[in-house]
């Protein structure tokens, strides 16, 4: 497959945590403004997937090739990566006591047009962007005085993580089990802040266990990983079915590769 | 993280430079006719020699205290130098035109210009070159409001009566070893007297800079507000950067009379050795405040330089309703040690008292917190709360609080709160993979754990210290 038009590129990954492989040959196209659901059982390796992708400490990659926008992902720093776009939502985000959200955000953004050649926004204009983002995801303006995370519930890190996705607008988001610990109404503004963000041009990786998040981010493709690849797509069907009928009906399924042997 | 802690812990000190400034300095020795030259070079009243040589000899009856958690070589007191002035400074030039330029240079580089056209409005400087003060700014403006603010030197002429009652009266010539040495040998300092009532216009500042070789630092401040007055006054220090530690050992003392306030602040910049220990000063300083009725005193202090630092400025809360606060970071990184601290006195009724320390240990560093809160039979009703946070960063630093809790009072109340925490990995991630630079992340994380302790400094000075930290913490990732 020619690799005109396509933004994020995964051959054959093969990585391991802590010496014991987790991922056994993913193989993944991602084209732009394309949202890809990445499901699957505890343990396949959907968040690994996702800490590989943008290259967290203690996730080797094995063997394989990483491209984002035809760049060899696999050979940058994680702050790199970021800069190239990518950007990952956390499942569970971590606290930065006594920095300010919007130091934190802004701190980020700069760096990210600093290393894009961009002119940097003045705090003024700024102030203005997150605060209209803050509104997006139903967060009250204060938040962007108190401590990054600090104190924030688990659907308020959530809405901060959107916010932070809104604020950067990078090329592919990969959304790490956005919804869990989420109610409905918060699951819901999750989703519009991202549904928001769908122009066309951005793509999404959304990682999810439940189908339910499914039903309000609406993917072009649903990917199974099992085992450390990807053992089944389809499209938005494909999560009813698991629904349905949960993992085990796919698991138990031979796999090309037991089938060729 | 750690390996790239290890690997890239370097960083430059940005005022490790020498000035060429041509010297009078005293050849290296202790004894009773150095601090006759002493006091014979800076003219000083009887009085006050009678004072330095009964310090002396008290001094010499003392052991040097061995209690803190920081280990250094014996200081040898004879090999070092106690008297060293530019030789410029010797017709006492009357104003800045008449003052060597590479003096002025120096300070300049130190980012404190001295030509008053080009100063922070609003900052008063005294600077203080070794053992002599060169500069002090805004001195006109200052009289205008009866404020008085020269060096100790030149107010022991001008106003020995003052200096006089005040001297020695916070911090006693034998409280302890490295006080009375001071008493014995300080060279200059500031002195500063706000009267009844006002309100100092502007902030007051002394720049103490080490130059020569050799040479230990010896400098006492004293600072009386009067009653219902206000001042806010900070002090920076710098050394050059050299392989054999030198001494500095000051005294700081400060009179609150009734209803009067005080906000001493402090960033502490002197030269802290290299990676592996070698050279830096040995920060031996003895900071008291007292504090009459209704008074308040605030402690703020940062502290990024010196090899070894053994410092607890302390309030001795007198009067009733007296307020003390000591707000401190103390980062220490390579092999550098801090034993820091304070020592909030309760004796009147109604004192309250705040203490917020936060240290930061990064290298293979020893950073420790000690601090003393005692509540005196007649402090009725008297408050204390201590907030004590440790961060670590890496895995070969040392983080220790000895806090030492006395009450006497059962009215009193005493809060003690301690953490210690980590740089989080998950913490550098969240930043990395926003796109923010190891380094900078760092910075913003350190910056944020000490956020309650910046919010106390004049505004001038938290973008300093802020910027200092980050210049401290260049190179504590990879």
């Amino acid at each position: 497959m020619s690799n005109e038009n396509v933004l994020l590129s995964i051959k054959d990954l093969h990585a391991s945590v802590e010496e014991k492989n987790i991922l056994k040959g993913l193989n993944l196209d991602i084209k732009p403004g394309e949202v890809h659901a990445i499901m699957g059982p505890n343990g396949a390796g959907k968040s690994t997937t996702g800490y590989v992708l943008s290259g967290r400490d203690g996730y080797e990659v094995d063997s394989g090739e990483v491209t984002l926008a035809g760049e060899n992902l696999l050979e940058m720093e994680v702050e790199e990566r970021a800069r190239a776009g990518l950007f990952l939502a956390f499942q569970y985000p971590v606290e930065i006591p006594g920095v300010s959200n919007l130091e934190f955000l802004k701190a980020a953004v700069d760096a990210q047009r600093e290393a894009r050649g961009e002119e940097a926004v003045t705090s003024a204009e700024f102030l203005k962007m997150a605060k209209e983002a803050c509104k997006q995801v139903n967060l009250p303006v204060s938040f962007l005085k108190r401590g990054v995370n600090e104190g924030f519930s688990g659907g308020e890190k959530k809405r901060n993580e959107i916010m932070q996705m809104m604020l950067l607008q990078p090329k592919l988001c990969i959304l790490d089990e956005t919804d869990s610990g989420l109610d409905i109404d918060a699951m819901q503004v999750v989703a519009n802040g991202v549904n928001s963000q769908r122009d066309g041009e951005r793509s999404f990786i959304v990682v999810t266990h439940y189908q339910r998040l499914l039903d309000y981010i609406k993917p072009d493709f649903v990917h199974v990983l099992a085992d450390g690849k990807i053992v089944k797509s389809g499209d938005a069907s494909l999560a009813k079915e698991l629904e349905e009928q949960g993992y085990a009906w796919i698991q138990s399924e031979p796999t090309e590769d037991e089938l060729e042997d | 993280m750690t390996e790239q802690i290890d690997k890239a812990l370097a960083r430059e000190y940005e005022a490790g430079f020498v000035s060429a400034v041509e010297s009078e300095t005293f050849e290296p020795g202790l004894n009773e006719d150095v601090i006759r030259r002493i006091s014979e070079v800076k003219g000083e009243p009887e009085w006050m020699l009678e004072w330095r040589l009964n310090a002396f000899r008290v001094w010499q009856e003392m052991e040097e205290p061995d209690w803190a958690h920081v280990d250094y070589p014996k200081i040898d007191f004879q090999a070092i130098s106690y008297y060293s002035a530019p030789k410029s400074m010797k017709d006492k030039p009357k104003s800045l035109d008449e003052v060597d330029p590479e003096l002025l240079r120096t300070y300049e580089k130190l980012g404190i210009p001295l030509v008053e056209q080009q100063m922070l409005a609003g900052v008063a400087v005294d600077a203080v070159f070794d053992s002599v003060s060169v500069v002090t700014t805004f001195r006109e403006k200052l009289e205008e409001a009866g404020v008085i603010f020269c060096p100790i030197s030149e107010a022991l002429h001008k106003y020995p009566d003052l200096v006089k009652k005040y001297i020695g009266s916070v911090v006693p010539t034998k409280d302890n070893y490295f006080a009375a040495l001071n008493c014995a040998v300080f060279t200059d300092g500031s002195f500063v007297y706000i009267p009844k009532g006002t309100r100092c216009p502007m902030e007051l500042s002394t720049y103490f800079r080490i130059n020569e070789q050799n040479t230990g630092q010896f400098e006492r401040t004293l600072i009386v507000a009067d009653e219902g007055s206000y001042v806010s006054y900070l002090e920076g220090c710098t050394a050059p950067q050299r392989d054999e530690n030198q001494l500095h050992a000051a005294v700081v003392e400060l009179v609150a009379l009734d209803d009067a306030e005080i906000k001493y602040s402090t960033v502490q910049n002197w030269y802290p050795g290299d990676e592996e220990g070698k050279g830096g000063i040995y920060n031996f300083v003895t900071k008291r405040g007292i504090c009459h009725t209704n008074a308040k005193i605030s402690w703020t202090q940062v502290e990024t330089g010196s090899s070894v630092t053994w410092k607890y400025p302390s309030c001795v809360l007198k009067g009733d309703n007296s307020v003390g606060e000591f707000y401190s970071v103390a980062l220490t990184r390579g092999r550098q040690q801090a034993d820091t601290g304070t020592k909030m006195i309760h004796l009147g009724k109604n004192t309250k008292s705040t203490i917020i320390s936060k240290g930061i240990s990064a290298g293979r560093s020893n950073n420790s917190y000690r601090g003393l809160v005692r509540m005196n039979p007649g402090a009725e009703g008297a408050r204390n709360f201590t907030q004590c946070d440790s961060l670590l960063i890496g895995d070969q630093c040392g983080a220790h609080t000895f806090p030492y809790v006395e009450s006497r009072n059962p009215s009193a109340i005493i809060e003690h709160e301690a953490t210690t925490s980590k740089v989080s990995d998950d913490q550098m991630f969240l930043c990395q993979q926003r796109g923010v630079d190891p380094e900078k992340a760092v910075s913003m994380i350190v910056n944020g754990f000490c956020k309650e302790v910046f919010k106390e400094l004049p505004m001038e000075f938290a973008v300093e210290a802020g910027k200092l930290l980050e210049i401290s913490l260049e190179g504590s990732v990879g």
